[in-house]
């Protein structure tokens, strides 16, 4: 009987980590955690370039005048571009930074990237439903940003590329854009939103489906509820998207009006669709960073999460409020006066499950026996950033107030706290804190600990000021500014410069800790780490829980 | 015959949207042409040869006043009275809020991580539930957002309040990428308000890139009524200093009602984005003093609200054309 069993056991092993050969491996995979690791890699160089594009576009901001913008048109639309082909780049800058950052790094990095690693193996499943759909989910990104980057190097309006603005407003994006650039712009969004819809598919399937015997809902790990909620967003949101720009690519090439005020459309209705997608969209990109944040914390408080299901059903409640929310982001486009009150009032109700969230992650660290490893240190970071970001996310609430701060830096500086020090500090924390799990190696405690501080210092130093030319009426998307300014926007560019170098170390920690990292142990957390991937070898086995894990009652 | 019309027509379908394009700027420009030639001689609304009234001289800015400061932290001072409500619900209600909550949010994880650090406390507690503070970090918040909420609401309402029947209306309507302004009642045709180009504004002392060549002349402490639209794309219309900031969308009419507490200048910047020179085209507003007004609108070959009728009866066939967008 035991040597039955002990055979069993050899035979599994072997089959667990049979590879396929490398082509086959990485270009037609169905392992979830092979595919987690292809979206992350994706996210990390799509994020490289967004992140190298601001970086322009503060060196342009540094001082008032126009510096090197001109400069860099004429190497993009050759030695004879104009001033206006200069102020065209700069609209293109400021979209591509937006469409990457949102729909290339931080989504197939959040979702896709921890998402698929994680998420089979927290709810002790083999892998995800549709593996193969988890496949042509990740594939489809690459041709949808190679149309993004390709809409760069074809005429858009007065230059290259489109410049419309993440949002892609009509007219501006119709009329006010000719030249084929948009169009390959929103059809690279069409390619990203369907990638996205069949990854939600795939995450819903999986979690309803495939949990190992014992793990009911009120059991899953907080990071796959908030995947959970995450997907159903994904899934009732991005069709939405998808109808609005579908409308703006046959207005703009089939003759139809749909956003033509002169013709009997409306361009308030693309705004209207737009944000109905837009403003879950913000809540995608955040929760699964919520996730996140609440695993790290009580992994290294050594407690089990504060108010479990308080915090699983407030991820619920924002996702569900957050449907209905949309026209905050439309209080100066001459709403109605009912219309701005309701947006107004139920915008705020969001801070309620907000700060249960952000009060049971302190309860969660009260009376707890706290470490502070790097992933502990980012969690720690975006629970105050992204205080900070919600807070001044009330502010604009305020329908009146709005008023004088919409489309200004204010609104650039919230919407960066809650995302670039919010939702990347999450992902920072995520990799930290899986990144033995994944390689099997330990990254360097000293650089991640350095890179968190310079990096703190950096984005804050880089995105506080825009509260303050943001509150002096600072407009958002202008290459140049009035000299009042100069003082702020100088200031931010040097925090620019130190989160840059806050990224050197980053990737010098990578690579030195692939090549070098000692190797980690399956739980390298210790007594606080409860969740399934830490009772699997660093890394896992190619295939893992070939015999599914029976989870007990005991579990909290 | 048929077969030429049909050609001319399928060409003309063919080029429509530069047709189009082009087509409304050159309207634009010859509309605009007698507002800018009788204004050609000192940049300003003023001075129109034919025009027997002189306009008032061109006001010099204050600093600091209607424009942002440099090095400012805070919102700019306000000059309407919904701008000092409002100022004071974000000054003395909002960011005393909001700054208390970030620093107790801190102060307690500044506790926590001292308190229960590792070597403080090597044994966790396993608490993990109090339905008690649950319900109080619900109901607090709800609370504080309610406290928010009716001053907030109040404003609101305060900033839709129609306008009196003897406001002053003046048609705004956004181009890529400037401004244009049309008082109907008073017989002023539209003229365009540009962006002054550095030189220039170093000449006036005025702050560049938020300075135009052809202000909004409005009335200080009457009430005034915006009509804002646009003819291309989407553009916004914004004072920081008045707290006005309101789209302006091609085929609608919105409407923004304000009173200017007191003469001066006030500078805004267009704050959609609306293609390439979106950061080029400032909104300045010159708030005159009412008889002076008066005086500025004769000068324009307009008739003061309440005046005779005889010219503004002429005028009034002009002006019903662009309405009807």
């Amino acid at each position: 009987m035991t040597t039955i069993a002990a055979d069993a056991h050899a035979h599994d092993h072997h089959d667990a980590d049979h590879k396929p050969g490398f082509f086959a491996r990485w270009f037609m995979s169905t392992n979830h955690k092979d595919i987690g690791t292809l979206y992350l890699i994706f996210a990390i160089m799509a994020g490289v370039i967004g992140g190298a594009i601001s970086g322009l576009m503060r060196i342009e901001l540094a001082e008032p005048g126009i510096q090197y913008l001109h400069g860099w048109a004429q190497i993009m639309d050759g030695p004879d571009a104009t001033l206006d082909q200069a102020y065209h780049l700069w609209n293109v800058l400021i979209t591509a930074h937006g469409l990457i950052m949102v729909f290339f790094m931080v989504m197939p990095a959040i979702i896709g990237g921890f998402g698929n690693w994680f998420v089979p193996i927290m709810i002790g499943a083999p892998d995800m439903a549709f593996p193969r759909m988890n496949n042509i989910s990740f594939w489809l990104l690459i041709p949808a940003f190679a149309l993004l980057l390709g809409s760069t190097f074809v005429p858009g309006g007065l230059g290259n590329g489109a410049g419309t603005g993440w949002t892609v407003y009509a007219p501006l994006s119709t009329s006010g854009s000719p030249g084929p650039a948009v169009d390959l712009a929103i059809l690279s969004l069409h390619i990203a939103g369907a990638s996205s819809i069949l990854g939600a598919v795939n995450f819903i399937t999986t979690i309803f489906n495939m949990r190992a015997p014992g793990m009911t809902l009120h059991k899953m790990p907080l990071f796959v509820w908030s995947v959970l909620v995450t997907a159903f967003l994904l899934l009732l949101a991005l069709p939405v998207l998808a109808a609005a720009i579908t409308m703006l690519l046959t207005d703009r090439n089939f003759g139809t009006v749909f956003y033509d005020g002169l013709a009997g459309g409306d361009p308030e209705l693309y705004q209207h669709l737009f944000w109905f997608f837009g403003h879950p969209e913000v809540y995608i990109m955040i929760l699964p960073g919520f996730g996140i944040v609440s695993q790290i914390v009580s992994t290294f408080s050594r407690k089990p999460v504060f108010g479990y299901l308080g915090m699983a059903y407030a991820m619920v409640a924002i996702g569900v409020v957050g449907f209905v929310v949309w026209a905050h982001h439309m209080f100066t486009t001459g709403m109605s006066v009912n219309v701005k009150m309701y947006f107004t009032a139920a915008t705020m109700v969001i801070a309620v499950p907000t700060g249960i969230k952000i009060f049971s992650w302190i309860a969660t660290m009260w009376g707890g026996s706290l470490s502070f490893k790097t992933p502990m240190v980012w969690a720690l970071g975006f629970i105050f950033m992204f205080t900070v970001g919600g807070v001044t996310g009330v502010v604009l609430a305020n329908g009146g107030v709005d008023d004088v701060l919409h489309d200004t830096y204010y609104v650039v500086a919230h919407f960066h706290y809650v995302l670039s020090l919010g939702a990347v500090f999450s992902l920072f924390a995520g990799f930290y804190y899986w990144f033995p799990k994944m390689t099997g190696r330990m990254y360097s405690e000293l650089l991640g600990q350095l890179h968190f501080w310079v990096f703190f210092i950096g984005v804050n130093v880089l995105f506080f000021p825009m509260h303050f030319i943001g509150l002096s009426g600072m407009p958002r998307r202008y290459p140049d500014y009035p000299e009042a300014f100069a003082y702020w926007n100088g200031i931010a560019t040097h925090g620019y410069e130190i989160m840059a170098g806050g990224m050197v170390i980053f990737f010098i920690n990578v690579f030195w800790s692939l090549f070098a990292g000692r190797k980690a142990e399956g739980n390298p957390w210790g007594e606080g780490a409860t969740t399934l991937e830490w009772t699997l070898s660093s890394p896992p086995p190619y295939h893992q829980f070939e015999t599914l894990p029976v989870i007990e009652d005991a579990h909290h | 015959m048929n077969i030429l019309r049909s050609l001319v027509i399928a060409g003309l379908l063919a080029v429509a949207p530069a047709v189009v394009g082009q087509g409304q700027a050159v309207a634009q420009d010859a509309a605009a042409a007698p507002a800018d030639s009788a204004i050609a001689a000192g940049d300003n609304a003023a001075t129109a040869q034919e025009e027997t009234v002189a306009a008032p001289a061109r006001m010099k800015p204050t600093e600091g006043i209607g424009m942002p400061r440099a090095g400012e932290l805070t919102l700019q001072e306000q000059f309407s009275p919904t701008g000092r409500e409002a100022r004071w619900i974000h000054d003395s209600l909002l960011l005393p809020i909001i700054t208390v909550i970030s620093l107790f949010v801190l102060a307690l994880m500044l506790y926590i991580m001292v308190r229960y650090r590792r070597a403080a406390n090597p044994n966790p507690s396993k608490t993990s539930h109090n339905t008690f503070i649950e319900i109080i970090w619900t109901v607090v918040p709800v609370i504080i957002l309610l406290i928010i909420a009716v001053p907030s609401i109040g404003l609101i309402a305060e900033q839709y309040k129609p306008a009196p029947k003897d406001a002053l209306t003046v048609k705004v309507t956004g181009y890529q990428w400037y401004w244009g302004y049309e008082y109907p009642d008073e017989g002023i045709p539209e003229y365009v308000s540009n962006l002054l180009p550095a030189e220039k504004a170093l000449e006036n002392g005025e702050p560049y890139l938020l300075a135009a060549d052809n202000r909004l002349v409005l009335p200080a402490g009457r009430p005034i009524k915006l009509i804002i639209t646009a003819a291309d794309v989407i553009h916004s219309f914004a004072v920081p200093s008045l707290w006005v900031k309101m789209d302006a969308v091609p085929g609608r009419l919105n409407e923004k009602s304000f009173t200017i507490d007191k003469p001066g200048v006030y500078y805004g910047q267009c704050s959609e984005l609306c293609g390439v020179k979106h950061g080029f085209m400032p909104i300045a507003i010159e708030a005159l003093p009412p008889a002076q007004f008066d005086q500025w609108v004769r000068s324009q070959g307009g008739t003061p609200a309440g005046e005779s009728e005889e010219t503004s009866q002429a005028a009034a066939s002009e002006t019903a054309a662009p309405a009807k967008i």
